[in-house]
């Protein structure tokens, strides 16, 4: 600005913004369903054929249908809390394509896609949210951490993974999924900083879905998230997170510099979440119904379908034939849900620790006491209380 | 049997625990080439290279967050926090992430993450270099939390904590660690005292009095100035805070009807608390009078120059003991 006797406080600032033009973002496919092409990017899908997109379009039909069964059974008092992905399809499904079977996830609590596309089992998705259990899975299974609900922790254990990566020699990779309210967290800073430091095999994938529960994401940053991570020398790409095709590009170049010794590379996919933070707000409250419609027009599913329609690899009853495969897969969600029974009351007291510990096992030891109580006849013949 | 300092057994234990399995490494602010601020780790990343010693970036989260990461690889991260005050930054990964993995896991993922804290006051420091942060991981499920008061314990215990498969908070009394001991360097593990257990320091028949880490050899003191006195004091160095080897302090409480909790910490919600708690229910018809806390004061801690009057030193600790005891003390006469 510049002051009233002339002087420019902005005349030694600089504003330098990396190559990128920070506007732009990497676009392989139009919100019509066009393929463009991207200048280093085309190269890193060019091995996908109608199959392969085939199987990218199913994931992302199938999962969209779950979450939104996910969200029928909380508004039906079967799970307490679901937070919905939908709008995010394309960022998930296609950044988690480009993973190898051995790479390691660590993610936050929306990131159901991925978990999808790593295998995950119909009766382990609401585990959590039925508060059945701790964790959906079995994290070396999946090959995916208990989701993380502390928002940015997860990206500090994923360069510790990666760090555990460089000691062991492999060529494996970390990945660390987290949104545009997390950037403002210490961890996600740390994390960066430790990422770089030590080149450690680690991809941050911030999905940018433009909304922290009610925070817009000009509250976290003023500059776009990817820009970050410039600050710390860590590379970083721009993609529309709507597109499969870019994200799934942009990732596997970042996982092909892990593997290779190049470090750290950091991702923004531009997105958009359509319903609430969770099944607990009302996005009504702070968006607006403009807003929404300008990103249905983007959505990710409808752009690949017309993909594939053009390229005559899906028809109507090819769609419908999906249609049916993805409301078998909610209804097999659905089953697996009301059919979760309730844990055992004791085992509050299990895996609370690894080794025998005397003050745990002295609670454990007195609530199975009282509990017994309720069973054996008292002094009159019935129940001690009831 | 060698003559070592306290950090001198901390070292050979950390280099003992270097060797014996590849998958521990070390992690923390300055333990490379300086060794350490308190050269607990010297010539450490010498011998075993900056894969195994990491001096990492200024960031106790990071350090606490990435060890996660790598426990979660496998790997038995043995983390230092460079003073007590400094742990703050990294509380949320300890008590959110460390502490509940297992369990969020059922018993998948293991923690076995030894995090290293010296604490405690008395060396004339500035502010947030002499705290006793040691109740507020005591209160998280999933952690242990010992604190070690000589050298033979430092040495066994740094390798018991390393060893264990549970998150360890590893509290090093930092006055001290100049202090020197004998340490058998080539004893099994096998025959050591198990780290949750505690050790009567000293035996004694009238009063029970329960402390650990910097107090340890201040508790030790104040029984030698009692016997002259004719009163007898049992010392008991807990050494594990949680959990806490209740058998040990009752079975000495049952005999002796008396006790006395002694620690730096501020009083309100601390150690002691517990303890006079846990010891009143259980063996409430054996005591002989209400368990006594001889704490540091609940005020943030002093500048240096005040210090004596907020650490418990062998006057206050016979203070405590004359309550006990009904005898003559500060609150004689005191009502309300």
């Amino acid at each position: 600005m510049t002051l009233s006797d002339g002087r420019d406080t902005d005349a030694h600032l600089r504003t330098d913004r990396p190559a990128q033009a920070a506007s732009e973002f990497v676009q392989l496919l139009d919100p019509d369903g066009t393929r463009v092409t991207a200048p280093g990017y085309d190269q890193w899908i060019a091995d996908l054929d109608d199959a392969a997109l085939l199987a990218l379009y199913r994931d992302m039909v199938v999962i969209h249908r779950v979450d939104a069964e996910a969200t029928a059974l909380q508004r039906q008092g079967e799970i307490g809390l679901w937070p919905p992905l939908a709008g995010q399809e394309a960022a998930q499904v296609g950044s988690a394509h480009a993973l190898r079977d051995d790479d390691f996830v660590f993610s936050s609590y929306r990131e159901h896609a991925v978990a999808w596309c790593r295998g995950l089992r119909p009766e382990d998705l609401l585990k959590v949210w039925r508060g059945v259990a701790g964790s959906g899975w079995d994290p070396y299974e999946l090959g995916m951490a208990t989701p993380q609900i502390i928002i940015a922790a997860q990206t500090l254990h994923a360069v510790g993974y990666a760090m555990g990566i460089q000691r062991d020699g492999t060529d494996q990779a970390a990945i660390a999924y987290f949104g545009d309210g997390a950037t403002s967290e210490g961890d996600a800073s740390e994390a960066l900083v430790f990422a770089a430091t030590y080149k450690a095999p680690v991809v941050f994938f911030c999905q940018n879905n433009q909304w922290a529960i009610s925070e817009p994401v000009g509250l976290q940053s003023t500059q776009h998230l990817a820009q970050r991570a410039a600050g710390f020398g860590i590379p970083w790409m721009r993609v529309d997170g709507n597109d499969v095709l870019a994200v799934m590009a942009a990732t596997r170049i970042a996982l092909e510099r892990a593997r290779t010794g190049g470090g750290p590379t950091y991702i923004e996919a531009v997105t958009y979440r359509m319903g609430p933070h969770t099944t607990a707000d009302d996005p009504k409250r702070y968006r607006t119904d403009e807003e929404l419609e300008s990103w249905r027009g983007r959505d990710p599913i409808a752009r690949l379908e017309a993909l594939l329609r053009s390229r005559g690899a899906l028809d109507d009853d090819g769609a419908s034939d999906l249609a049916r495969e993805a409301d078998a897969a909610a209804a097999a969600v659905r089953a697996a849900c009301v059919s979760l029974p309730d844990p055992e009351p004791l085992s509050i007291f299990d895996h609370v620790y690894a080794e025998p510990n005397s003050h745990v096992q002295r609670q454990r030891d007195h609530y199975a006491r009282y509990l017994a109580m309720f069973d054996e006849p008292g002094p009159g013949g019935e129940g001690a209380r009831a | 049997m060698s003559t070592l300092t306290l950090g001198q057994a901390l070292n050979a234990g950390l280099r003992r625990a270097l060797e014996d399995d590849d998958r521990v490494v070390l992690l923390g602010e300055d333990i490379g080439t300086l060794g350490g601020v308190f050269r607990v780790t010297d010539g450490l990343q010498r011998d075993f290279g900056e894969a195994r010693v990491v001096d990492t970036p200024l960031s106790e989260a990071g350090i606490i967050g990435t060890a996660v990461g790598l426990a979660y690889r496998g790997f038995r991260p043995v983390c230092e926090i460079q003073f007590d005050g400094f742990i703050y930054p990294g509380f949320d990964q300890i008590v959110a992430q460390v502490a509940k993995l297992h369990a969020r896991t059922q018993g998948r993922v293991r923690m076995p993450l030894t995090i290293r804290v010296p604490f405690g006051g008395g060396i004339g420091a500035v502010e947030h270099h002499s705290e006793s942060p040691e109740a507020y991981f005591t209160h998280t499920s999933g952690l242990r939390v010992v604190a070690c008061s000589n050298p033979q314990d430092a040495y066994t215990m740094v390798r018991q904590a390393i060893a264990s498969d549970d998150p360890v908070l590893f509290f090093e009394p930092k006055r001290r660690y100049h202090a020197k001991g004998d340490v058998n360097v080539d004893a099994d593990l096998a025959d050591a005292p198990p780290m949750g257990v505690a050790t009567v320091a000293q035996r004694g028949g009238d009063v029970t009095l329960v402390t650990y880490g910097a107090l340890v050899q201040v508790a030790r003191d104040a029984a030698a100035a009692a016997a002259d006195d004719g009163v007898s004091i049992e010392v008991i160095d807990l050494r594990s805070l949680s959990p806490v080897d209740y058998p040990t302090v009752e079975q000495s409480v049952r005999r002796t009807g008396r006790l006395v909790i002694t620690h730096e910490a501020g009083q309100q919600g601390g150690v002691g608390a517990e303890i006079a708690a846990s010891i009143t229910e259980r063996c409430f018809e054996f005591l002989e009078a209400a368990p006594v806390r001889i704490t540091g004061h609940d005020v943030p801690y002093p500048p240096a120059k005040l210090e004596q009057h907020h650490l418990p030193d062998l006057d206050r600790i016979l203070d405590g003991v004359d309550r006990v005891l009904g005898r003559p003390n500060s609150l004689t006469g005191v009502e309300g």
